[in-house]
């Protein structure tokens, strides 16, 4: 899965296909890529967080930033989030249009 | 369990407060609480009504910063509280368990909850949270002229229909809207809210059951506790509202709770999501967004400062920038001080003084003078640097340096809010271990403050360029360098070590909001500032002034010779240490002397070489004492020594452990003798 956000945008679109079938999670969206939150994967501390911060079933996210090694930002709820790799891996969402 | 609250300054009634009450007529006293999510504005709002006229302080027994104010209004006293910012109430952090505790065991007459206009659905979530406790609330909408900036239209006239409180339009930053604020509140507070408000209710499937749980605890719930509000909140899985009830609640009556409970692990989603569906229902009318696609300053300014390159560039330049205002400014202003005014108030007393016992111009001169004049003399250098860091906090530009540096951090097992406080360091590393609050997890943050004394504070930087010219003339700056990113390095290297042994992976968590940039607020910084030096002068005042006239006793006690003084006694005993690094007792001495204060380190030596009078005589003193390979082992040594007592307080305080108090002591202390004598062993080869 890491290998279709690190190799760009046309390598994405090509394994759509498949990764419908699994789930899809905040690290596979590209920059200005949207999707929906389906879920979150956490106890409930984290899951408090994040709702608070706008992240619940339904709401829809932006990718900002996702590169290398460093934490992405999504836009949520009009508001920059910044979340660490291993955070974002737990928001699992649906891309949209 | 909450009896510590009820200690709260604020119902004690402040003497002061009752001075200017009338005697005929006690005033009326009103208490309002100051409620909002991070990056509102709500400090500058506090600050606008209170001033100077505030206390700041700790929460008891929390390490969350409690700011309390008093004002004047209309004939009335308003004890003001600015409760800690908090995204939600679910207790998942030390701040919103402050927040929400304060407001069901204090009950406050008012609550004035400031959210941020330009994004407004994510900061009423936390109003969805107060509308369930048992205080009013109006509602202050601030940051209007930023929300119209990023394109937001905002009704709060048909905003303050739906939800059914006050809402006031502000601009914090200019003062306006916050005295129509405050009148609001206090009309809530005489009169009563003027009806019921529209509450938000969880998600329709899981009514019934909530229903259910409620019906269950009826009867059970103690006082003061809201019997809705706790069933909401055992149905969230709260942690701290489930053990309250399981200790209430009679055996074969917990058991249907828990088992339904268990039946909802996932409830929480739910009460988001029905919080959610109210908030979008509340600002359906109320709120315009921008056109999707619309450039906005922030996006703008993004593009550059979060970009993987550009953002460790423009981060590489304003820490440039900070450093080269910081000592560029603040230096010779140091010198300045240091030469005419301190230097000047010895001059005078040694003169006014000249018939007064010897004892008596010693103490005063070389103790009083000497001990708290030199740390008088690194206000201007703190002053320009924490109002850098002011600027910087208060335009946005924080959590981006946070997230452009975060990969880095990993590296040494921190995250990038670590980054902030260790850069408050450079200043003085007592606000930076109090910056690390702003780490949620524990660990991450005890590895922060571990951390943070060997970052190089203002009075080490300031040892360090008196020092070097006398041993490295042709070479200061680049030694200079050297010995400043010594501790640096060793600080990396710890950092990786804690990784490997004390942190775990899970505990770094890094969820960060990036806020939007907006015009700095003189007002906010200037009391950032003032708070930063007050507590410096508190801190180190009292410390440095009481330790600095104990060092000038032992130095002139029993003979009023220093050759035989006390502290010559307890230097020799150190001597044999001391060889190793090639250094005699004097040095040894004035090493140590610097626990007290860093820059207690070139007071002590003047007083031991006898140079008081003279301080440039000094140089001359230290050469003729210690080879260049001992003057290196020294430096060495004051680089990485145990930071100042201030400093070791405020470990003590914040980590609220002797363990790692002492942990952090014990190895400050053998790392220096280890360095210091490497350092002394390969100079003598090399130099």
């Amino acid at each position: 899965m890491c290998l279709v956000y690190a190799r760009g945008r046309r390598k994405a679109l090509r394994t759509e296909v498949f990764l419908d079938a699994i789930e899809l999670t905040l690290l596979n969206l590209l920059p200005d890529d949207s999707g929906l939150v389906v879920a979150l994967k956490g106890g409930r501390r984290f899951v408090a967080r994040l709702a608070a911060l706008g992240f619940t079933p339904g709401a829809r996210v932006i990718m900002v930033r996702n590169h290398g090694a460093s934490p992405v930002i999504v836009r949520v709820l009009d508001t920059q989030v910044a979340l660490g790799r291993g955070q974002a891996e737990r928001v699992i969402i649906r891309k949209s249009a | 369990m909450h009896n510590h609250l009820r200690a709260h300054p604020h119902h004690r009634p402040p003497e002061h407060s009752l001075e200017q009450s009338s005697p005929r007529e006690p005033r009326k006293r009103l208490s309002i609480a100051l409620a909002g999510q991070p990056n509102v504005g709500k400090s500058t709002v506090f600050n606008i009504l209170t001033g100077l006229n505030q206390h700041v302080g700790n929460w008891p027994g929390k390490t969350v910063e409690q700011r309390t104010g008093t004002l004047d209004h209309h004939g009335l006293v308003l004890d003001l509280i600015d409760l800690p910012g908090a995204y939600s109430l679910t207790c998942s952090s030390p701040e919103e368990t402050v927040t929400r505790d304060y407001i069901i065991h204090e009950r406050p007459d008012v609550v004035m909850v400031v959210i941020n206009a330009a994004c407004i659905e994510r900061n009423l979530y936390l109003v969805a949270e107060l509308l369930a406790l048992p205080a009013p609330i109006v509602i202050g909408l601030n940051m209007i002229d930023v929300a119209k900036q990023e394109g937001f239209e905002v009704n709060p006239e048909v905003l303050a229909a739906a939800i059914g409180v006050p809402v006031i339009p502000m601009i914090a930053t200019k003062g306006i809207g916050v005295h129509e604020l405050i009148d609001a509140a206090i009309d809530v507070a005489l009169h009563g809210p003027s009806g019921e408000p529209n509450r938000p209710e969880v998600r329709e499937d899981h009514r019934q059951v909530l229903a259910e749980l409620e019906s269950l605890i009826k009867g059970y719930v103690p006082d003061p506790y809201p019997q809705d509000w706790v069933a909401l909140k055992l149905f969230e899985g709260d942690r701290e509202v489930i053990d309250m009830m399981r200790l209430q609640l009679p055996a074969d009556s917990w058991e249907p709770v828990q088992s339904i409970l268990q039946a909802h692990e996932d409830a929480m989603l739910a009460v988001a999501s029905g919080r959610y569906e109210w908030i979008s229902r509340m600002t359906r009318a109320a709120l315009k967004r921008p056109r999707s696609g619309q450039v906005t300053l922030t996006s703008r300014l993004d593009r550059y400062a979060t970009h993987p390159f550009w953002g460790l560039l423009i981060l590489a330049a304003v820490l440039g920038i900070t450093f080269y205002l910081t000592y560029s400014i603040g230096g010779p202003l140091q010198s300045w001080l240091a030469e005419n005014v301190v230097g000047g108030l010895a001059r005078w007393f040694a003169v006014v003084l000249s018939s007064a016992p010897t004892w008596m111009s010693g103490l005063v001169v070389d103790g009083l003078i000497g001990g708290a004049g030199l740390m008088i003399s690194f206000l201007p250098i703190l002053l320009i640097f924490f109002i850098v860091m002011g600027i910087l906090e208060d335009v946005g530009y924080m959590a981006r340096a946070a997230y452009v540096v975060d990969r880095f951090m990993h590296v040494i097992g921190l995250h990038g809010k670590s980054f902030l406080p260790l850069f408050l360091g450079f200043g003085c590393n007592v606000p930076a271990i109090m910056g690390a609050r702003v780490i949620e997890d524990k660990r991450s943050r005890i590895a922060t403050i571990m951390l943070a004394p060997l970052v190089p504070c203002a009075a080490r930087l300031g040892v360090l360029t008196i020092l070097v010219p006398v041993f490295f003339p042709q070479h200061a700056t680049l030694v200079s360098w050297l010995l400043t990113g010594l501790p640096l390095v060793v600080l990396a290297l710890m950092g990786m070590v804690l990784k490997r042994i004390y942190l775990k992976d899970e505990d770094n968590i890094f969820i960060m909001e990036m806020p939007l940039y907006h015009v700095p607020n003189a007002r906010t910084i200037a009391l950032f500032v003032w708070n930063q030096l007050l507590g410096f002068l508190q801190k180190a005042g009292t410390t440095i002034l009481a330790m600095s006239i104990v060092i000038w006793a032992l130095s002139t006690l029993p003979s009023g010779d220093i050759e035989t003084s006390y502290l010559a006694q307890f230097g020799r005993l150190l001597e044999p240490i001391g060889r190793l690094m090639g250094l005699g007792w004097r040095p040894m001495v004035a090493l140590l002397s610097s626990f007290v204060a860093k820059e207690n380190a070139i007071s002590s030596m003047s007083v031991l070489y006898n140079v008081s009078q003279d301080p440039a005589m000094l140089s001359q003193a230290l050469r003729a004492d210690m080879s260049t390979a001992a003057g290196l082992a020294y430096l060495v040594a004051q680089m990485l020594f145990i930071p100042c007592a201030s400093t070791v307080a405020v470990i003590k305080q914040e980590t609220g452990s002797w363990k790692w108090t002492l942990l952090n002591i014990l190895f400050l202390t053998l790392l220096t003798l280890v360095a210091g004598i490497l350092a002394y062993q390969l100079g003598s080869l090399i130099l």
